[in-house]
């Protein structure tokens, strides 16, 4: 017995005695990802955990402006627009490789949209797309010659710039997709300043700095992508010192990280607008000025600074401000004022009706939406409005709503992420965007008002004249409430003291670029 | 005994035949699908569809289910929607990670269980026993994603011993030294309940054997103590103990749902959780079939055991 336990102890520290296993060697930046990536093919993901790996394998023809949601040159130089809006004329950067050694030029274009938006393209079948639909406006694509490309959309669609600085717009090395086929996804390759070096399923993703890179190679030798999909455990590596870079981290635990000098805690708003869907063709939300109670009587600071922690701040109206260039700085938010919105609700003959609510158990960019939920039943109730709740888990909550609400329910829970002003409205909150014709308007809201200026404002290209329709339509969406505005998220992350450059953009993507670990 | 091996095989045919049919009615009834998951709030009914077109999911699921019984039976279990690589390779490299880490834990609550469950009856009431009988509980009390949660607070973030998770270090990892390295926190937790109730049995089926008259006689006859326990006692206990080892076998490989999260270890129950929430069916349906086939082989292993140990049962 005495031996047993000797030796167990002798085989436990022998274990324990393997060199230094939670240090991270210099110039190499570990990351903490949420969960294991889809596949590294640009064109087939449609998740933020994977765009935060592509972002630094691969560029697109244009890019977002670091600390900015404003469009910059990228793979292309520069670019004309026709006056009609309908036809884009790209200048490529001449000189680029892929990290294949193959050649980056406009037949090498003209492949990456093809193989997304053309059946019988030879490798159309490497798909399913999911997002292709960014690109539905494109009717054609020809490479004019080796360093300029031609898009013809079928309409004018100013949103076409920041779709093509999505990571759908990524492009891919043709002749590595011919090699790979259907396993592009897994051996990724790219013209960005990492190379794909290796994918331990489950385990492990490993870029490496590319010396070709033509926007100056990287300071750090490598990066390694870790899947963690429970959050407590993320946080007990990082603290341990397997982690370099941690994104999305709980409210819960931000604030420790914030105070010691080991770490640094940062934070970024973005794209992202948190709100109630009002069923705004039956029922009492139907009447507009039970609509606006239902945002005086919400205490969305509470929301935030309670539920959320500070992790999110409160949103005015249905476009998030991380959209500078577009977004109402003289909106201000709903104010709580219970009394107000009891005044409207008696103005409005509010009989007390039970609303229906539809809540979610969690899903992409809902914050702590059980939480949310209740604290909402609580203000609505508090101003006389019974509510009764709903819960679904994420995909049947989206099955649920996402066709609409009428004879079901009066309000739900929704966010969403975008990368233009023009998306989300467009997509929800236009009388063409009822769900029956294949939109998200799935509360019904429809102001011809707000149609006009929204399908303005994709005609026109010029950034000034779109920014003036879209502060008109925050204006009278905001005055007429189709939702409740409750709150922007802010993206964070942590980081050990020692990686020096990172920031958090809005785009909420991952850029390492110009990221540095000496130690 | 052969024969007896190749009946509960093919016995083990239809349970698994039937269960591949109740996963995929299960998965038919849960609302939303594979498309609606990839999609996320881009889910509009005609994305769906279409998406769901490029997947082959717009078949009726009766065709459906026939495809995958056709290929299953030329080995191809199908390539999953959500992660686009074959099910078996996924399901297979899952599976050796569970097997490993259910493995390690089964030997782990087998040997502290019956350690503990004898030293208990023997030492009935001392401290021993009272102490033991305390732990015991604890272990079995404790939800044992906490333990593992806390066993990494302590061992792993305080005393920097162990690592937090994974199965192989980052750098320069592999080797069987760094993976028991990586084994030992998360297979301690998983053994914790499994060990307890294996003790608990073992006191109870000792203390039950102790009393008999032959106990009794072999140590009138002057046999040593350690002989009388060891080879008279506990042989016969153990007739009772190992169909439960068996069904303990199942809860761990239940258990390591959890304790993969945790631990963030690679196995096929963090991948199952993941597979039923994006409803990625083909993933479903491979991993349970594969889990169930273990499950079966389990059991037929402590029966066979036991009929070894047992010569009345033969």
């Amino acid at each position: 017995m005495r031996k047993l336990l000797a030796a167990a102890i002798g085989a436990v520290s022998l274990m324990t005695a393997s060199p230094a296993f939670s240090q991270t060697p210099p110039n190499v930046a570990v990351v903490g990802q949420i969960a294991e990536p889809k596949s590294l093919d640009p064109a087939t993901v449609t998740a933020v955990n994977d765009f935060r790996i592509l972002v630094n394998i691969y560029d697109g023809l244009t890019r977002y402006k670091d600390g900015t949601l404003e469009v910059e040159p990228s793979l292309a130089e520069s670019w004309t627009i026709s006056d009609d809006g309908t036809v884009y004329t790209f200048k490529l950067r001449s000189g680029v490789k892929f990290q294949d050694g193959t050649d980056f030029n406009a037949e090498a274009v003209k492949f990456n949209f093809d193989r997304m938006l053309k059946d019988d393209h030879p490798f159309h079948d490497t798909g399913p797309f999911p997002l292709s639909f960014f690109f539905s406006a494109v009717k054609d694509v020809k490479a004019v010659d080796a360093t300029t490309v031609e898009f013809t959309l079928n309409a004018p669609y100013a949103p076409f710039l920041s779709n093509l600085a999505y990571p759908t717009g990524l492009i891919v090395s043709p002749a590595a997709v011919e090699k790979s086929g259907k396993d592009f996804g897994r051996n990724p390759v790219g013209t960005g300043a990492f190379k794909f070096e290796e994918w331990e399923a489950n385990a492990k993703v490993v870029v490496s700095r590319y010396d070709g890179y033509w926007d100056g190679a990287a300071p750090l030798e490598a990066v390694v992508y870790r899947p963690i999909t429970d959050a407590n455990t993320r946080i007990a590596e990082m603290l341990a010192g397997g982690l370099d870079i941690m994104v999305e981290v709980p409210p819960d635990s931000l604030q420790q990280f914030r105070d010691g000098g080991e770490f640094q805690a940062l934070e970024q708003a973005g794209p992202h607008v948190w709100f109630l869907i009002l069923n705004a063709k039956e029922g009492p939300f139907s009447d507009k000025l039970v609509r606006q109670a239902a945002n005086y009587a919400i205490d969305k600071k509470a929301l935030v600074d309670n539920v959320l922690q500070g992790t999110a701040d409160i949103a005015a109206g249905p476009t998030p401000p991380a959209f500078a260039w577009a977004y109402d700085e003289s909106l201000e938010p709903y104010p709580y004022d219970p009394e107000k919105a009891k005044e409207l609700l008696k103005q409005a003959g509010y009989d007390g009706k039970e609303l229906t609510f539809y809540v979610t158990e969690g899903g992409s960019g809902m914050l702590d939406p059980i939480a949310m939920g209740t604290a909402i039943q609580a203000d609505l109730q508090a101003v006389g409005m019974k509510v009764k709740i709903e819960t679904y888990e994420w995909n049947t909550f989206l099955g649920k709503v996402n066709p609409g609400l009428e004879g079901k329910a009066d309000m739900a829970e929704m966010a969403w992420m975008t990368n233009d002003p023009d998306t989300l409205p467009y997509l929800a909150l236009r009388s063409e965007a009822f769900p029956d014709k294949g939109g998200f308007n799935s509360g019904y809201y429809s102001n011809p008002e707000v149609d006009e200026l929204l399908n303005k404002a994709r005609e026109v290209t010029d950034q000034g004249e779109r920014a003036k329709l879209y502060k008109q339509m925050q204006k009278i969406v905001q005055e007429d409430a189709p939702w409740v505005f409750v709150a922007n998220w802010k993206q964070n992350a942590v980081t050990k003291a020692s990686v020096e450059n990172f920031k958090l953009q809005p785009s909420f993507f991952l850029m390492l670029q110009k990221v540095a670990k000496p130690q | 005994m052969g024969l007896y091996i190749a009946k509960r095989l093919l016995a083990a045919i239809p349970v698994l035949f039937g269960l591949t049919i109740i996963v995929f009615v299960i998965m038919a009834m849960i609302p939303g699908d594979p498309a609606t998951a990839i999609l996320g709030s881009y889910a509009t009914p005609e994305n769906v569809e279409r998406l769901n077109r490029e997947l082959g999911l717009d078949k009726p699921m009766v065709q459906q289910y026939f495809i995958w019984l056709g290929n299953l039976f030329q080995g191809d279990l199908g390539r999953s929607f959500i992660l686009n690589r074959p099910v078996l390779d996924e399901v297979m490299e899952r599976f050796n990670a569970t097997l490993i880490l259910a493995g390690t834990a089964l030997i782990i609550c087998s040997i502290l269980g019956l350690l503990a469950g004898v030293v208990s009856a023997v030492r009935q009431f001392g401290i021993a026993d009272k102490l033991i009988t305390f732990v015991v509980l604890i272990g079995i009390s404790i939800p044992s994603f906490w333990l593992g949660l806390l066993l990494i607070l302590v061992f792993s973030v305080q005393l920097k011993m162990f690592p937090v998770s994974g199965m192989y270090a980052i750098y320069g990892g592999g080797g069987p030294l760094d993976l028991l390295h990586h084994l030992f926190l998360p297979a301690l937790t998983l053994a914790a309940v499994a060990t307890g109730v294996i003790a608990r049995l073992t006191r109870t089926a000792m203390l039950e054997v102790l009393r008999q008259d032959y106990i009794r006689t072999a140590r009138a006859k002057g046999v040593p103590e350690r002989t009388v326990i060891y080879k008279h006692a506990f042989k016969a206990a153990l007739v009772s103990i190992i169909p439960v080892i068996g069904i303990q076998a199942g809860f761990v490989l239940g258990g390591a749902v959890y304790i993969e999260t945790v631990f963030q270890w690679p196995g096929i129950g963090s991948m199952l959780v993941k597979a039923i929430s994006t409803r990625d069916l083909l993933l479903v349906q491979g991993g349970v079939l594969v889990v169930a086939a273990a499950y079966v082989l389990f059991n037929l292993a402590a029966d066979v055991v036991q009929t070894l140990v047992d010569p009345r049962l033969r």
